[in-house]
């Protein structure tokens, strides 16, 4: 009898032990030097303009390239990169016959078309991406999801990735399939003290 | 937390400080003799903040290619004179300078800046400036090398062919603790950085990297990180392309993807093997004397010295040829090894007056020896002509020919 009651008392000693356990692992992974603050919901919401090939931080919104042409116009695309997207200065948007080398600027290797904005991305994320950070010039940031798409939809038309009437939105900006769909050679896993490439000289 | 375009501002600037220059000017003319070339900077300004030597003309220049600034008033390559340079560390104002797309410097107030960590992580996390600059410190000396810096046979001088290779003493935070401090979930495996000049510039870096020694910088060579260089903050990826080296670091996300940004996809090619040789950058050197516009002064003693580096680690070896490549001596160190980082050789040579090319290569930690260009056309398979452009990152050896009248030329030309 007696020693059934010890081992009650143990358990009961025991259980918040126990907790006490699960507690020290969760401190071990809790931050060391406890500095910086949480950021709210909407703060990282403001600031994450990530967009995944996979397109799942995408906005509500939608455009087609007929509306494109439209903002096209009314944002001054033109301004830096000509009527029809092609007359520069600033970097073209169409693609030229693939012989013919740009003359306006353009990343390096600017090779034919290459570079085309990021017509070769296997993702037309990268193109809404971009056009939602970086465009226009001197008022970044500030076009609405809906420019954003019709934009998209416009410069890819264009360039004969889809048709004029293709709406592009969240769920069919991922899929559509671009020129370099499967032409993508991903960089490799990084490994501390590894060669650049196995084999290379 | 809103970067403003610092070119209208700092023309005022300029022209408040030339007018106070000249008004200061005219009693210390009376006192001493000035040269006309003498800084018109007032002797307190030079007091608080020292320049060099008027007769030191060495100066960066922007890439043929694209001018800067360009018409629209960006910043887009500018390469540093690296045949002028001594030692191991680039001096801060000479630093070259790339920006994503081309692109105004920004004039971000620190008390403004904020660096956020989210994503998949247990804890997001946004630091003020003063709250980086609590946690322990790290000072590493590293090379940043964008992956444009190309040999091209129409090019003169090292600043043209190598010029895009820049190495300072970067201090910050190991972007492992503040990773470790908001706790990286299960499943993760890469990073997204994202800066804070206008087009937000954004790549993405493998988590198994931003793990292991990437920094979170807000000090180059023992002041603040200037602002062509990425003020208040940048993130340094030691050993990888430069475009990775996001500069005005304002967010950090923690993600399951390659996530394809405008500045990842000029990365990409068909070939796989030419993403990788694109990303961890090759061993790799230069000879800065003698150099492209220098001349030698006649038969007798001269050092050839240059910079090695390479992004897989420290250099082990640094080798000379002054026959064209057809054998190697071993070069002497001038100053330390560190990882990821330039280190200064030095190769004691007697020029007998004739014709005659000058070769080096550097041979890395992992053994890892830097190709010629005859060596890289046999891996791909390709003739190895004048317009064969080497996939990936350049890291080919380089000639440099010495004429019979001492002067230096391209041999690639």
């Amino acid at each position: 009898m007696g020693s059934r009651r010890i081992n009650w008392l143990t358990l009961l000693f025991l259980l918040p032990a126990t907790v006490l356990g699960l507690n020290q692992i969760a401190t071990a992974q809790s931050p060391t030097y406890g500095v910086g603050r949480t950021p709210t919901a909407e703060e990282v919401r403001a600031w994450d303009i990530s967009i995944s090939p996979d397109g799942k931080e995408l906005p509500p919104g939608h455009g087609n390239a007929k509306q494109g042409a439209q903002v096209y116009l009314l944002r001054g695309c033109g301004a830096c990169h000509g009527v029809t997207g092609s007359e520069g200065p600033a970097p073209t948007l169409i693609k030229s016959d693939g012989k013919t080398k740009s003359q306006f600027p353009c990343l390096v290797p600017c090779v034919n078309d290459k570079n085309v904005m990021a017509l070769h991305s296997p993702y037309a994320t990268t193109i809404w991406d971009y056009i939602r950070r970086g465009m226009p010039l001197n008022s970044e940031g500030n076009l609405k999801p809906d420019e954003v798409y019709a934009l998209t939809a416009f410069l890819l038309f264009k360039n004969g990735v889809i048709g004029e009437d293709d709406v592009l939105d969240q769920q069919t900006l991922p899929k559509v399939k671009m020129p370099n769909k499967d032409g993508a050679g991903m960089p490799p896993a990084w490994k501390h003290g590894q060669p650049r490439l196995a084999g290379y000289p | 937390m809103s970067p403003k375009q610092s070119g209208r501002r700092g023309f005022l600037k300029n022209s408040a400080a030339l007018i106070g220059a000249a008004v200061g000017a005219i009693p210390a003319a009376a006192d001493q003799p000035m040269s006309d070339n003498m800084e018109s900077k007032d002797i307190k300004e030079l007091i608080a903040y020292g320049e060099r030597s008027h007769f030191v003309k060495s100066i960066r220049f922007p890439v043929a290619e694209r001018m800067s600034p360009d018409d629209f008033g960006m910043t887009f390559h500018v390469v540093s004179p690296i045949q002028d340079q001594v030692g191991i560390i680039t001096p801060s104002s000479l630093h070259y300078i790339a920006t994503h797309r081309g692109s105004y410097v920004p004039d971000i107030d620190p008390s403004e800046h904020r660096l956020m960590i989210h994503g998949m992580v247990d804890r997001p996390l946004v630091f003020t400036m003063d709250e980086l600059k609590r946690l322990p410190s790290v000072s590493r000396i590293h090379f940043i090398e964008c992956i444009g810096n190309r040999a091209k046979p129409s090019h003169k001088t090292a600043e043209e062919t190598h010029g895009m290779t820049s190495c300072s003493e970067w201090t910050g935070v190991l972007l492992s603790l503040l990773l470790k401090e908001a706790g990286v979930q299960k499943g993760a495996s890469w990073v997204v950085a994202e800066g804070a000049e206008t087009v937000k510039g954004a790549t993405t870096i493998p988590l198994d990297k931003a793990m292991d020694d990437c920094m979170v910088c807000y000090g180059q060579n023992g002041e603040a990180v200037r602002p062509q260089q990425g003020y208040p903050l940048r993130l340094l990826v030691p050993g990888f392309e430069g475009i990775h080296n996001i500069k005005y670091l304002r967010r950090i996300k923690v993600v399951d993807q390659y996530y394809m940004t405008y500045n990842d996809y000029g990365h990409i090619n068909a070939d796989a093997r030419v993403a990788a040789l694109g990303t961890q950058l090759g061993p790799k050197s230069i000879i800065t004397f003698p150099s492209g516009g220098q001349k030698l002064l006649g038969p007798g003693f001269y050092e050839i010295t240059g910079l090695a580096w390479s992004g897989g680690g420290a250099v082990k070896s640094v080798e000379i040829s002054t026959d064209g490549g057809q054998s190697w001596k071993a070069a002497e160190f001038r100053s330390p090894c560190y990882p990821m980082a330039h280190a200064r050789f030095g190769f004691n040579w007697k020029w007998d007056g004739k014709e005659c090319v000058l070769m080096s290569r550097c041979i890395d930690e992992l053994g890892t020896v830097q190709p010629t260009r005859a060596e890289i056309g046999k891996y791909w398979n390709k003739p190895v002509d004048k317009d064969f452009q080497v996939p990936g990152a350049d890291n080919s050896v380089f000639p440099w020919r010495i004429a019979s009248d001492g002067s230096v030329h391209n041999g690639l030309a």
